[in-house]
Protein backbone atom coordinates (compact mmCIF):
# COMPACT_ATOMS: atom_id res chain seq x y z
CA UNK A 1 0.00 0.00 0.00
CA UNK A 2 2.83 2.43 0.79
CA UNK A 3 4.38 1.60 -2.53
CA UNK A 4 1.11 2.50 -4.24
CA UNK A 5 1.02 5.84 -2.37
CA UNK A 6 4.47 6.72 -3.56
CA UNK A 7 3.44 6.40 -7.22
CA UNK A 8 2.81 9.52 -9.25
CA UNK A 9 -0.71 10.27 -10.46
CA UNK A 10 0.25 9.05 -13.91
CA UNK A 11 1.58 5.77 -12.58
CA UNK A 12 -1.50 5.26 -10.42
CA UNK A 13 -3.63 5.62 -13.54
CA UNK A 14 -1.63 2.87 -15.25
CA UNK A 15 -2.14 0.56 -12.28
CA UNK A 16 -5.89 1.22 -12.22
CA UNK A 17 -6.25 0.83 -15.97
CA UNK A 18 -4.62 -2.58 -15.97
CA UNK A 19 -6.56 -3.63 -12.89
CA UNK A 20 -9.79 -2.79 -14.73
CA UNK A 21 -8.64 -4.49 -17.91
CA UNK A 22 -7.17 -7.65 -16.38
CA UNK A 23 -10.26 -9.86 -16.69
CA UNK A 24 -11.30 -8.50 -20.11
CA UNK A 25 -7.78 -9.01 -21.52
CA UNK A 26 -7.87 -12.64 -20.39
CA UNK A 27 -11.39 -13.00 -21.84
CA UNK A 28 -10.54 -11.58 -25.25
CA UNK A 29 -7.34 -13.61 -25.34
CA UNK A 30 -8.89 -16.94 -24.40
CA UNK A 31 -12.40 -16.63 -25.90
CA UNK A 32 -11.67 -14.59 -29.05
CA UNK A 33 -8.03 -14.60 -30.17
CA UNK A 34 -6.98 -18.10 -29.19
CA UNK A 35 -10.05 -19.69 -30.89
CA UNK A 36 -9.46 -17.63 -34.02
CA UNK A 37 -5.91 -18.94 -34.28
CA UNK A 38 -7.11 -22.41 -33.40
CA UNK A 39 -9.73 -22.37 -36.17
CA UNK A 40 -7.08 -21.46 -38.73
CA UNK A 41 -4.78 -24.14 -37.33
CA UNK A 42 -7.45 -26.86 -37.44
CA UNK A 43 -8.24 -25.92 -41.04
CA UNK A 44 -4.82 -27.36 -41.99
CA UNK A 45 -5.47 -30.61 -40.13
CA UNK A 46 -7.47 -33.77 -40.54
CA UNK A 47 -9.45 -34.54 -37.41
CA UNK A 48 -12.69 -36.38 -36.72
CA UNK A 49 -12.85 -35.39 -33.02
CA UNK A 50 -11.97 -38.89 -31.75
CA UNK A 51 -8.76 -39.81 -33.55
CA UNK A 52 -5.46 -37.98 -33.82
CA UNK A 53 -4.98 -34.59 -35.35
CA UNK A 54 -2.79 -34.98 -38.41
CA UNK A 55 -1.30 -32.24 -40.54
CA UNK A 56 -2.57 -32.28 -44.06
CA UNK A 57 -1.43 -28.90 -45.29
CA UNK A 58 -3.81 -27.40 -47.81
CA UNK A 59 -5.74 -30.67 -48.40
CA UNK A 60 -8.94 -29.36 -46.75
CA UNK A 61 -8.95 -26.31 -49.00
CA UNK A 62 -8.17 -28.39 -52.10
CA UNK A 63 -11.04 -30.74 -51.17
CA UNK A 64 -13.35 -27.78 -50.62
CA UNK A 65 -12.65 -26.12 -53.95
CA UNK A 66 -13.12 -29.46 -55.74
CA UNK A 67 -16.42 -30.11 -53.94
CA UNK A 68 -19.45 -29.35 -56.17
CA UNK A 69 -21.64 -29.00 -53.05
CA UNK A 70 -19.40 -26.18 -51.85
CA UNK A 71 -19.81 -24.23 -55.09
CA UNK A 72 -23.56 -24.76 -54.95
CA UNK A 73 -23.58 -23.50 -51.36
CA UNK A 74 -21.25 -20.62 -52.24
CA UNK A 75 -23.63 -19.57 -55.00
CA UNK A 76 -26.68 -19.83 -52.69
CA UNK A 77 -24.95 -17.68 -50.07
CA UNK A 78 -24.38 -14.96 -52.65
CA UNK A 79 -27.93 -15.25 -53.97
CA UNK A 80 -29.17 -14.55 -50.42
CA UNK A 81 -26.88 -11.51 -50.36
CA UNK A 82 -27.59 -10.22 -53.86
CA UNK A 83 -31.38 -10.41 -53.52
CA UNK A 84 -31.72 -9.75 -49.81
CA UNK A 85 -29.59 -6.63 -49.46
CA UNK A 86 -30.96 -4.54 -52.38
CA UNK A 87 -34.57 -5.55 -51.72
CA UNK A 88 -34.45 -4.72 -48.03
CA UNK A 89 -32.55 -1.50 -48.72
CA UNK A 90 -35.05 -0.20 -51.27
CA UNK A 91 -38.16 -1.30 -49.38
CA UNK A 92 -36.97 0.08 -46.05
CA UNK A 93 -35.96 3.41 -47.61
CA UNK A 94 -39.29 3.68 -49.41
CA UNK A 95 -41.24 3.08 -46.21
CA UNK A 96 -39.01 5.33 -44.09
CA UNK A 97 -39.22 8.14 -46.65
CA UNK A 98 -43.00 8.13 -46.60
CA UNK A 99 -43.35 7.41 -42.90
CA UNK A 100 -41.15 10.44 -42.25
CA UNK A 101 -43.72 12.63 -43.99
CA UNK A 102 -46.71 11.27 -42.09
CA UNK A 103 -47.95 12.93 -38.95
CA UNK A 104 -51.25 11.25 -38.21
CA UNK A 105 -50.73 8.26 -35.88
CA UNK A 106 -47.05 8.33 -36.72
CA UNK A 107 -46.02 6.42 -33.59
CA UNK A 108 -48.56 3.69 -34.21
CA UNK A 109 -47.49 3.14 -37.82
CA UNK A 110 -43.85 3.04 -36.79
CA UNK A 111 -44.70 0.47 -34.13
CA UNK A 112 -46.35 -1.79 -36.72
CA UNK A 113 -43.26 -1.74 -38.91
CA UNK A 114 -40.84 -2.24 -36.04
CA UNK A 115 -42.65 -5.10 -34.29
CA UNK A 116 -41.19 -7.95 -36.43
CA UNK A 117 -37.68 -6.92 -35.38
CA UNK A 118 -38.53 -7.94 -31.80
CA UNK A 119 -39.40 -11.53 -32.74
CA UNK A 120 -37.10 -14.53 -32.65
CA UNK A 121 -35.91 -15.85 -36.00
CA UNK A 122 -36.57 -19.45 -35.01
CA UNK A 123 -40.19 -18.81 -33.98
CA UNK A 124 -40.92 -16.83 -37.14
CA UNK A 125 -39.23 -19.41 -39.36
CA UNK A 126 -41.76 -21.95 -38.09
CA UNK A 127 -44.66 -19.52 -38.63
CA UNK A 128 -43.61 -18.86 -42.22
CA UNK A 129 -42.99 -22.54 -42.75
CA UNK A 130 -46.62 -23.14 -41.86
CA UNK A 131 -47.68 -20.36 -44.28
CA UNK A 132 -45.86 -22.13 -47.11
CA UNK A 133 -47.42 -25.58 -46.63
CA UNK A 134 -49.61 -26.99 -49.44
CA UNK A 135 -53.42 -27.02 -49.22
CA UNK A 136 -55.21 -27.66 -46.88
CA UNK A 137 -52.58 -26.64 -44.32
CA UNK A 138 -50.67 -23.61 -45.50
CA UNK A 139 -52.08 -20.10 -45.26
CA UNK A 140 -50.74 -18.79 -48.58
CA UNK A 141 -51.96 -21.72 -50.66
CA UNK A 142 -55.34 -21.70 -48.91
CA UNK A 143 -55.58 -18.03 -49.74
CA UNK A 144 -54.69 -18.68 -53.39
CA UNK A 145 -57.16 -21.54 -53.67
CA UNK A 146 -60.07 -19.40 -52.47
CA UNK A 147 -59.45 -17.29 -55.58
CA UNK A 148 -59.03 -20.37 -57.76
CA UNK A 149 -55.35 -19.66 -58.37
CA UNK A 150 -53.21 -22.80 -58.80
CA UNK A 151 -51.04 -23.98 -55.95
CA UNK A 152 -47.47 -22.81 -55.56
CA UNK A 153 -44.85 -25.22 -54.24
CA UNK A 154 -42.86 -22.94 -51.98
CA UNK A 155 -40.40 -24.95 -49.92
CA UNK A 156 -40.50 -28.12 -52.03
CA UNK A 157 -39.39 -26.46 -55.22
CA UNK A 158 -35.77 -26.03 -56.19
CA UNK A 159 -36.45 -22.58 -57.63
CA UNK A 160 -38.93 -21.16 -55.10
CA UNK A 161 -37.44 -22.48 -51.89
CA UNK A 162 -34.59 -19.99 -51.58
CA UNK A 163 -36.68 -16.82 -52.06
CA UNK A 164 -39.31 -18.34 -49.73
CA UNK A 165 -36.71 -18.63 -46.99
CA UNK A 166 -35.28 -15.23 -47.75
CA UNK A 167 -38.67 -13.51 -47.38
CA UNK A 168 -38.97 -13.87 -43.58
CA UNK A 169 -35.31 -12.89 -43.18
CA UNK A 170 -35.91 -9.65 -45.09
CA UNK A 171 -39.20 -9.11 -43.26
CA UNK A 172 -37.62 -9.43 -39.82
CA UNK A 173 -34.85 -6.95 -40.60
CA UNK A 174 -36.98 -4.23 -42.21
CA UNK A 175 -38.06 -2.56 -38.95
CA UNK A 176 -34.50 -1.92 -37.84
CA UNK A 177 -33.49 -0.49 -41.22
CA UNK A 178 -36.56 1.75 -41.35
CA UNK A 179 -35.78 3.21 -37.93
CA UNK A 180 -32.15 3.84 -38.89
CA UNK A 181 -33.22 5.45 -42.18
CA UNK A 182 -35.70 7.70 -40.36
CA UNK A 183 -33.00 8.84 -37.95
CA UNK A 184 -30.80 9.59 -40.97
CA UNK A 185 -33.58 11.51 -42.72
CA UNK A 186 -34.26 13.52 -39.59
CA UNK A 187 -30.59 14.49 -39.32
CA UNK A 188 -30.75 16.36 -42.65
CA UNK A 189 -31.20 20.08 -41.86
CA UNK A 190 -34.65 21.38 -42.81
CA UNK A 191 -33.04 24.53 -44.26
CA UNK A 192 -31.82 22.50 -47.27
CA UNK A 193 -35.37 21.55 -48.11
CA UNK A 194 -36.65 25.08 -47.58
CA UNK A 195 -33.98 26.45 -49.90
CA UNK A 196 -34.94 23.89 -52.52
CA UNK A 197 -38.60 24.78 -52.17
CA UNK A 198 -37.90 28.48 -52.64
CA UNK A 199 -35.93 27.62 -55.79
CA UNK A 200 -38.92 25.59 -56.99
CA UNK A 201 -36.99 22.31 -57.33
CA UNK A 202 -39.12 19.23 -58.05
CA UNK A 203 -39.62 16.49 -55.44
CA UNK A 204 -37.58 14.03 -57.52
CA UNK A 205 -34.65 16.37 -57.81
CA UNK A 206 -34.74 17.01 -54.07
CA UNK A 207 -34.69 13.25 -53.46
CA UNK A 208 -31.78 12.58 -55.83
CA UNK A 209 -29.73 15.72 -55.24
CA UNK A 210 -30.26 16.41 -51.54
CA UNK A 211 -31.77 13.52 -49.61
CA UNK A 212 -29.87 10.54 -51.01
CA UNK A 213 -26.38 12.13 -51.11
CA UNK A 214 -26.78 13.34 -47.52
CA UNK A 215 -28.00 9.91 -46.45
CA UNK A 216 -24.84 8.22 -47.72
CA UNK A 217 -23.39 7.35 -44.28
CA UNK A 218 -26.72 5.76 -43.32
CA UNK A 219 -26.89 3.83 -46.60
CA UNK A 220 -23.32 2.55 -46.21
CA UNK A 221 -24.08 1.39 -42.67
CA UNK A 222 -27.27 -0.43 -43.69
CA UNK A 223 -25.70 -2.08 -46.76
CA UNK A 224 -22.69 -3.41 -44.83
CA UNK A 225 -24.75 -4.43 -41.81
CA UNK A 226 -27.44 -6.27 -43.77
CA UNK A 227 -24.93 -7.89 -46.14
CA UNK A 228 -23.13 -9.47 -43.21
CA UNK A 229 -26.48 -10.73 -41.96
CA UNK A 230 -27.46 -12.33 -45.27
CA UNK A 231 -24.04 -13.92 -45.80
CA UNK A 232 -24.39 -15.54 -42.37
CA UNK A 233 -28.03 -16.64 -42.78
CA UNK A 234 -28.67 -19.83 -40.80
CA UNK A 235 -31.58 -19.76 -38.32
CA UNK A 236 -34.27 -19.42 -40.99
CA UNK A 237 -32.79 -22.02 -43.33
CA UNK A 238 -32.15 -24.54 -40.58
CA UNK A 239 -35.67 -24.29 -39.16
CA UNK A 240 -37.56 -24.18 -42.43
CA UNK A 241 -35.77 -27.22 -43.84
CA UNK A 242 -35.40 -29.61 -40.88
CA UNK A 243 -36.01 -33.09 -42.19
CA UNK A 244 -34.30 -32.20 -45.45
CA UNK A 245 -31.54 -29.76 -44.38
CA UNK A 246 -30.68 -27.32 -47.12
CA UNK A 247 -33.87 -27.92 -49.09
CA UNK A 248 -34.39 -30.01 -52.24
CA UNK A 249 -31.03 -30.70 -53.96
CA UNK A 250 -29.31 -28.32 -51.50
CA UNK A 251 -31.08 -25.49 -53.27
CA UNK A 252 -31.31 -23.35 -50.12
CA UNK A 253 -28.18 -24.40 -48.26
CA UNK A 254 -25.98 -21.46 -47.20
CA UNK A 255 -22.35 -21.68 -46.11
CA UNK A 256 -23.11 -21.61 -42.38
CA UNK A 257 -25.45 -24.61 -42.65
CA UNK A 258 -22.74 -26.51 -44.55
CA UNK A 259 -20.28 -25.64 -41.77
CA UNK A 260 -22.73 -26.81 -39.12
CA UNK A 261 -23.34 -30.14 -40.86
CA UNK A 262 -19.67 -30.81 -41.61
CA UNK A 263 -18.66 -30.08 -38.03
CA UNK A 264 -21.54 -31.42 -35.97
CA UNK A 265 -23.14 -34.12 -38.13
CA UNK A 266 -20.05 -35.52 -39.90
CA UNK A 267 -17.57 -34.40 -37.21
CA UNK A 268 -15.06 -33.56 -39.90
CA UNK A 269 -13.54 -30.72 -37.88
CA UNK A 270 -10.63 -29.88 -40.17
CA UNK A 271 -12.83 -29.61 -43.23
CA UNK A 272 -15.41 -27.52 -41.35
CA UNK A 273 -12.71 -25.21 -40.02
CA UNK A 274 -11.49 -24.62 -43.58
CA UNK A 275 -15.06 -23.62 -44.50
CA UNK A 276 -15.21 -21.16 -41.61
CA UNK A 277 -11.97 -19.57 -42.78
CA UNK A 278 -13.52 -19.18 -46.25
CA UNK A 279 -16.62 -17.60 -44.65
CA UNK A 280 -14.40 -15.18 -42.75
CA UNK A 281 -12.56 -14.18 -45.93
CA UNK A 282 -15.85 -13.76 -47.85
CA UNK A 283 -17.23 -11.46 -45.13
CA UNK A 284 -14.01 -9.47 -45.02
CA UNK A 285 -13.74 -9.02 -48.79
CA UNK A 286 -17.41 -8.14 -49.27
CA UNK A 287 -17.40 -5.57 -46.44
CA UNK A 288 -14.18 -3.93 -47.64
CA UNK A 289 -15.40 -3.82 -51.25
CA UNK A 290 -18.69 -2.24 -50.22
CA UNK A 291 -16.98 0.34 -48.06
CA UNK A 292 -14.60 1.25 -50.87
CA UNK A 293 -17.23 1.43 -53.61
CA UNK A 294 -19.84 3.29 -51.56
CA UNK A 295 -17.42 5.74 -49.98
CA UNK A 296 -15.87 6.82 -53.26
CA UNK A 297 -19.12 7.63 -54.92
CA UNK B 1 -28.06 14.38 -16.89
CA UNK B 2 -25.90 16.59 -19.12
CA UNK B 3 -25.04 13.74 -21.43
CA UNK B 4 -28.57 12.51 -21.71
CA UNK B 5 -29.61 16.01 -22.71
CA UNK B 6 -27.03 16.02 -25.47
CA UNK B 7 -28.27 12.79 -26.95
CA UNK B 8 -31.91 13.60 -26.72
CA UNK B 9 -32.43 16.26 -29.37
CA UNK B 10 -31.75 13.94 -32.34
CA UNK B 11 -33.52 10.88 -31.01
CA UNK B 12 -36.42 12.87 -29.59
CA UNK B 13 -36.90 14.69 -32.85
CA UNK B 14 -37.22 11.29 -34.44
CA UNK B 15 -39.74 10.14 -31.89
CA UNK B 16 -42.15 13.02 -32.02
CA UNK B 17 -43.81 13.22 -35.37
CA UNK B 18 -43.30 13.19 -39.08
CA UNK B 19 -41.87 16.21 -40.90
CA UNK B 20 -43.17 19.75 -41.02
CA UNK B 21 -46.87 20.38 -41.16
CA UNK B 22 -48.32 20.43 -44.63
CA UNK B 23 -51.79 21.25 -45.84
CA UNK B 24 -53.80 18.04 -46.08
CA UNK B 25 -54.39 16.90 -49.62
CA UNK B 26 -55.44 13.79 -51.50
CA UNK B 27 -51.83 12.53 -51.75
CA UNK B 28 -51.42 12.66 -47.99
CA UNK B 29 -54.50 10.50 -47.42
CA UNK B 30 -53.39 7.94 -50.01
CA UNK B 31 -49.91 7.85 -48.47
CA UNK B 32 -51.35 7.27 -45.03
CA UNK B 33 -53.73 4.55 -46.23
CA UNK B 34 -50.94 2.69 -48.05
CA UNK B 35 -48.58 2.96 -45.08
CA UNK B 36 -51.32 1.67 -42.81
CA UNK B 37 -52.00 -1.26 -45.14
CA UNK B 38 -48.27 -2.04 -45.30
CA UNK B 39 -48.03 -1.90 -41.52
CA UNK B 40 -50.93 -4.32 -41.14
CA UNK B 41 -49.23 -6.70 -43.59
CA UNK B 42 -46.02 -6.46 -41.56
CA UNK B 43 -47.69 -7.67 -38.36
CA UNK B 44 -49.84 -10.32 -40.11
CA UNK B 45 -47.42 -13.21 -39.46
CA UNK B 46 -47.37 -12.34 -35.75
CA UNK B 47 -51.15 -11.93 -35.69
CA UNK B 48 -51.71 -15.31 -37.38
CA UNK B 49 -49.27 -17.00 -35.01
CA UNK B 50 -51.17 -15.73 -31.97
CA UNK B 51 -54.57 -16.36 -33.53
CA UNK B 52 -53.71 -19.94 -34.46
CA UNK B 53 -52.37 -20.62 -30.98
CA UNK B 54 -55.87 -19.78 -29.71
CA UNK B 55 -57.77 -22.01 -32.14
CA UNK B 56 -59.16 -25.53 -31.90
CA UNK B 57 -57.53 -28.03 -34.31
CA UNK B 58 -60.53 -28.14 -36.66
CA UNK B 59 -60.38 -24.37 -37.10
CA UNK B 60 -56.74 -23.79 -37.85
CA UNK B 61 -56.88 -24.19 -41.61
CA UNK B 62 -59.48 -21.54 -42.25
CA UNK B 63 -58.23 -18.06 -43.00
CA UNK B 64 -60.16 -16.24 -40.28
CA UNK B 65 -57.91 -14.14 -38.09
CA UNK B 66 -60.32 -14.11 -35.14
CA UNK B 67 -60.91 -17.62 -33.75
CA UNK B 68 -64.60 -18.60 -33.66
CA UNK B 69 -64.29 -20.24 -30.26
CA UNK B 70 -61.03 -19.00 -28.69
CA UNK B 71 -59.37 -21.52 -26.39
CA UNK B 72 -56.27 -21.66 -24.25
CA UNK B 73 -56.26 -25.44 -24.59
CA UNK B 74 -53.08 -25.33 -26.71
CA UNK B 75 -51.22 -23.39 -24.06
CA UNK B 76 -52.28 -25.78 -21.28
CA UNK B 77 -51.27 -28.72 -23.46
CA UNK B 78 -47.89 -27.31 -24.37
CA UNK B 79 -47.10 -26.18 -20.83
CA UNK B 80 -48.32 -29.39 -19.17
CA UNK B 81 -45.67 -31.17 -21.14
CA UNK B 82 -43.16 -29.34 -18.91
CA UNK B 83 -40.39 -28.82 -21.39
CA UNK B 84 -41.38 -25.27 -22.27
CA UNK B 85 -41.11 -24.26 -18.59
CA UNK B 86 -37.50 -25.40 -18.57
CA UNK B 87 -36.66 -23.75 -21.85
CA UNK B 88 -38.29 -20.50 -20.80
CA UNK B 89 -36.44 -20.51 -17.50
CA UNK B 90 -33.11 -21.33 -19.18
CA UNK B 91 -33.56 -18.54 -21.69
CA UNK B 92 -34.43 -15.99 -19.01
CA UNK B 93 -31.50 -16.92 -16.77
CA UNK B 94 -28.99 -16.95 -19.61
CA UNK B 95 -30.18 -13.71 -21.20
CA UNK B 96 -30.24 -11.92 -17.82
CA UNK B 97 -26.80 -12.99 -16.63
CA UNK B 98 -25.24 -12.26 -20.01
CA UNK B 99 -26.87 -8.82 -20.10
CA UNK B 100 -25.61 -7.91 -16.61
CA UNK B 101 -22.10 -9.10 -17.50
CA UNK B 102 -22.06 -7.09 -20.71
CA UNK B 103 -23.35 -3.94 -19.06
CA UNK B 104 -20.67 -4.15 -16.35
CA UNK B 105 -17.65 -5.27 -18.36
CA UNK B 106 -18.28 -3.46 -21.65
CA UNK B 107 -18.78 -0.19 -19.82
CA UNK B 108 -15.74 -0.75 -17.58
CA UNK B 109 -13.53 -1.47 -20.59
CA UNK B 110 -15.04 1.35 -22.62
CA UNK B 111 -14.53 3.74 -19.71
CA UNK B 112 -10.93 2.69 -19.17
CA UNK B 113 -10.05 2.99 -22.85
CA UNK B 114 -11.71 6.38 -23.01
CA UNK B 115 -10.61 8.10 -19.78
CA UNK B 116 -7.26 6.61 -18.82
CA UNK B 117 -3.87 7.33 -20.37
CA UNK B 118 -1.61 4.30 -20.16
CA UNK B 119 0.86 2.47 -22.40
CA UNK B 120 -0.83 -0.14 -24.58
CA UNK B 121 -4.16 1.70 -24.64
CA UNK B 122 -4.31 2.05 -28.40
CA UNK B 123 -3.20 -1.53 -29.08
CA UNK B 124 -5.81 -2.95 -26.68
CA UNK B 125 -8.51 -0.84 -28.28
CA UNK B 126 -7.60 -1.95 -31.79
CA UNK B 127 -7.32 -5.57 -30.67
CA UNK B 128 -10.81 -5.54 -29.15
CA UNK B 129 -12.25 -3.73 -32.16
CA UNK B 130 -10.67 -6.21 -34.56
CA UNK B 131 -12.67 -9.06 -33.00
CA UNK B 132 -15.77 -7.48 -34.56
CA UNK B 133 -14.58 -8.82 -37.91
CA UNK B 134 -14.43 -12.42 -36.75
CA UNK B 135 -17.76 -14.17 -37.34
CA UNK B 136 -19.15 -16.34 -34.54
CA UNK B 137 -19.29 -19.27 -36.95
CA UNK B 138 -15.51 -19.29 -37.17
CA UNK B 139 -15.24 -19.62 -33.40
CA UNK B 140 -17.88 -22.27 -32.70
CA UNK B 141 -15.59 -25.21 -33.50
CA UNK B 142 -12.78 -24.07 -31.15
CA UNK B 143 -15.37 -23.13 -28.50
CA UNK B 144 -16.89 -26.58 -28.79
CA UNK B 145 -13.48 -28.24 -28.37
CA UNK B 146 -12.75 -25.99 -25.40
CA UNK B 147 -16.09 -26.82 -23.79
CA UNK B 148 -15.48 -30.51 -24.34
CA UNK B 149 -12.06 -30.32 -22.74
CA UNK B 150 -13.21 -28.39 -19.67
CA UNK B 151 -16.56 -30.15 -19.27
CA UNK B 152 -18.63 -27.09 -20.17
CA UNK B 153 -20.85 -28.90 -22.64
CA UNK B 154 -24.54 -28.92 -21.79
CA UNK B 155 -24.30 -26.31 -19.01
CA UNK B 156 -25.38 -22.70 -18.47
CA UNK B 157 -21.76 -21.63 -18.37
CA UNK B 158 -21.17 -23.39 -21.69
CA UNK B 159 -24.05 -21.54 -23.33
CA UNK B 160 -23.07 -18.17 -21.85
CA UNK B 161 -19.29 -17.92 -21.87
CA UNK B 162 -18.79 -16.75 -25.48
CA UNK B 163 -21.07 -13.74 -25.04
CA UNK B 164 -20.06 -12.36 -21.64
CA UNK B 165 -18.29 -9.38 -23.25
CA UNK B 166 -18.72 -7.96 -26.72
CA UNK B 167 -16.56 -5.66 -28.79
CA UNK B 168 -19.71 -3.95 -30.06
CA UNK B 169 -20.78 -3.05 -26.51
CA UNK B 170 -17.29 -1.89 -25.58
CA UNK B 171 -17.12 0.37 -28.61
CA UNK B 172 -20.61 1.72 -27.96
CA UNK B 173 -19.80 2.54 -24.34
CA UNK B 174 -16.45 4.11 -25.24
CA UNK B 175 -18.27 6.42 -27.66
CA UNK B 176 -20.68 7.49 -24.94
CA UNK B 177 -18.04 8.02 -22.26
CA UNK B 178 -16.43 10.51 -24.67
CA UNK B 179 -19.38 12.77 -23.88
CA UNK B 180 -18.67 12.70 -20.12
CA UNK B 181 -16.54 15.80 -19.35
CA UNK B 182 -13.08 15.07 -17.92
CA UNK B 183 -13.65 17.85 -15.37
CA UNK B 184 -16.27 15.72 -13.60
CA UNK B 185 -13.78 12.93 -13.17
CA UNK B 186 -11.01 15.31 -12.06
CA UNK B 187 -13.34 16.88 -9.50
CA UNK B 188 -14.24 13.46 -8.12
CA UNK B 189 -10.55 12.59 -7.88
CA UNK B 190 -9.89 15.75 -5.87
CA UNK B 191 -12.81 14.81 -3.61
CA UNK B 192 -10.84 11.66 -2.80
CA UNK B 193 -12.90 9.02 -4.58
CA UNK B 194 -10.92 6.09 -5.91
CA UNK B 195 -11.11 5.18 -9.58
CA UNK B 196 -13.62 2.37 -9.08
CA UNK B 197 -15.95 4.72 -7.20
CA UNK B 198 -15.56 7.39 -9.87
CA UNK B 199 -16.54 4.94 -12.60
CA UNK B 200 -19.51 3.58 -10.70
CA UNK B 201 -20.92 6.69 -8.99
CA UNK B 202 -19.88 9.52 -11.33
CA UNK B 203 -19.48 8.21 -14.87
CA UNK B 204 -22.04 5.38 -15.03
CA UNK B 205 -25.11 7.46 -14.05
CA UNK B 206 -24.23 9.88 -16.86
CA UNK B 207 -24.49 7.24 -19.58
CA UNK B 208 -27.67 5.52 -18.40
CA UNK B 209 -29.43 5.82 -21.79
CA UNK B 210 -26.51 4.08 -23.46
CA UNK B 211 -26.48 1.36 -20.81
CA UNK B 212 -30.17 0.78 -21.45
CA UNK B 213 -29.57 0.57 -25.20
CA UNK B 214 -26.78 -1.93 -24.67
CA UNK B 215 -28.90 -3.99 -22.27
CA UNK B 216 -31.77 -4.17 -24.77
CA UNK B 217 -29.49 -5.30 -27.59
CA UNK B 218 -27.68 -7.91 -25.54
CA UNK B 219 -30.87 -9.29 -24.02
CA UNK B 220 -32.67 -9.58 -27.35
CA UNK B 221 -29.58 -11.08 -28.96
CA UNK B 222 -29.27 -13.77 -26.30
CA UNK B 223 -33.01 -14.44 -26.09
CA UNK B 224 -33.07 -15.27 -29.81
CA UNK B 225 -29.57 -16.81 -30.09
CA UNK B 226 -29.68 -20.13 -31.89
CA UNK B 227 -26.55 -21.65 -33.41
CA UNK B 228 -24.28 -21.78 -30.35
CA UNK B 229 -26.93 -23.03 -27.86
CA UNK B 230 -27.88 -25.62 -30.51
CA UNK B 231 -24.30 -26.86 -30.64
CA UNK B 232 -23.40 -26.77 -26.97
CA UNK B 233 -26.55 -28.35 -25.47
CA UNK B 234 -27.37 -32.06 -25.66
CA UNK B 235 -30.03 -32.73 -23.07
CA UNK B 236 -33.57 -31.50 -23.48
CA UNK B 237 -33.58 -29.78 -20.06
CA UNK B 238 -30.65 -27.55 -21.06
CA UNK B 239 -32.18 -26.24 -24.30
CA UNK B 240 -32.99 -22.56 -24.62
CA UNK B 241 -36.35 -21.52 -26.08
CA UNK B 242 -35.20 -21.27 -29.73
CA UNK B 243 -33.40 -24.63 -29.59
CA UNK B 244 -36.33 -26.21 -27.78
CA UNK B 245 -38.85 -24.82 -30.23
CA UNK B 246 -36.77 -26.08 -33.13
CA UNK B 247 -36.70 -29.63 -31.75
CA UNK B 248 -40.36 -29.44 -30.78
CA UNK B 249 -41.38 -28.40 -34.29
CA UNK B 250 -39.30 -31.16 -35.79
CA UNK B 251 -41.22 -33.91 -34.01
CA UNK B 252 -43.32 -35.12 -36.91
CA UNK B 253 -46.50 -35.77 -34.97
CA UNK B 254 -46.73 -32.27 -33.52
CA UNK B 255 -49.64 -30.29 -34.85
CA UNK B 256 -49.22 -26.83 -36.35
CA UNK B 257 -51.41 -25.13 -33.74
CA UNK B 258 -49.08 -26.46 -31.04
CA UNK B 259 -45.99 -25.25 -32.91
CA UNK B 260 -47.64 -21.83 -33.23
CA UNK B 261 -48.29 -21.91 -29.48
CA UNK B 262 -44.64 -22.64 -28.82
CA UNK B 263 -43.61 -19.87 -31.19
CA UNK B 264 -45.99 -17.49 -29.44
CA UNK B 265 -44.57 -18.42 -26.02
CA UNK B 266 -41.08 -17.50 -27.21
CA UNK B 267 -42.17 -14.30 -28.97
CA UNK B 268 -44.82 -12.73 -26.73
CA UNK B 269 -42.47 -11.77 -23.83
CA UNK B 270 -40.27 -9.61 -26.06
CA UNK B 271 -43.34 -8.12 -27.75
CA UNK B 272 -44.84 -7.15 -24.38
CA UNK B 273 -41.55 -5.61 -23.24
CA UNK B 274 -41.42 -3.71 -26.51
CA UNK B 275 -44.97 -2.39 -26.24
CA UNK B 276 -44.29 -1.12 -22.71
CA UNK B 277 -40.92 0.51 -23.38
CA UNK B 278 -41.51 1.38 -27.03
CA UNK B 279 -40.06 4.89 -27.16
CA UNK B 280 -37.19 3.85 -24.99
CA UNK B 281 -36.32 0.84 -27.13
CA UNK B 282 -36.53 2.69 -30.43
CA UNK B 283 -34.30 5.41 -29.01
CA UNK B 284 -31.88 2.73 -27.89
CA UNK B 285 -31.84 1.09 -31.31
CA UNK B 286 -31.12 4.41 -32.97
CA UNK B 287 -28.32 5.21 -30.53
CA UNK B 288 -26.75 1.79 -30.86
CA UNK B 289 -27.14 1.84 -34.63
CA UNK B 290 -25.71 5.31 -35.17
CA UNK B 291 -22.95 5.29 -32.60
CA UNK B 292 -22.03 1.62 -32.70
Amino acid sequence: MTRYRNLSIKQKQIVWAYAFLAIPIVFYGVIRFYPTGNAILISFQDWNLLGDRTWTGLDNYAKLFADPTFWKVFKNTFVYLLIGTPVSLVVSFFIAYHLDKTRFMHGFLRMLYFLPFMTSAVAMAWVWRWFYQPVPIGLFNNFLSTFGIPQIAFLNSTTNALPSILAPAVWAGLGFQIIIFMAGLRAIPQSYYEAARIDGVSTWTVLWEITLPLLKPTIVFIVVFSSIGFLRIFDHVFNMTTGNPGGPLNSTKPLVLMIYETAFSSFDMGYAAAQTVVLFLVLLVVSLLQLRILRDR
Amino acid sequence: MAVAEQIRPTTDALLKTGGPKRPANMGQYVRWALLFLGGILMVMPIAYMISTSLKWPHEIYNLKLIPEEPTIENYTFVLEDGRFYWWFLNSIIIALITTICNVLFDSLVGYTLCKFRFPGRYIIFIAILSTLMIPTEMLVIPWYLMSQQFGWLDSYWGIMFPGLMTAFGTFLMKQFFETVPDDFIEAARIDGLNELQIWWTVAMPLVKPALAALAIFVFLGNWTAFIWPLIVTNSVEMYTLPVGLSSFGDEADVAWELIMTGAAISTIPTLIVFLIFQRFIIRGVVMAGLKG
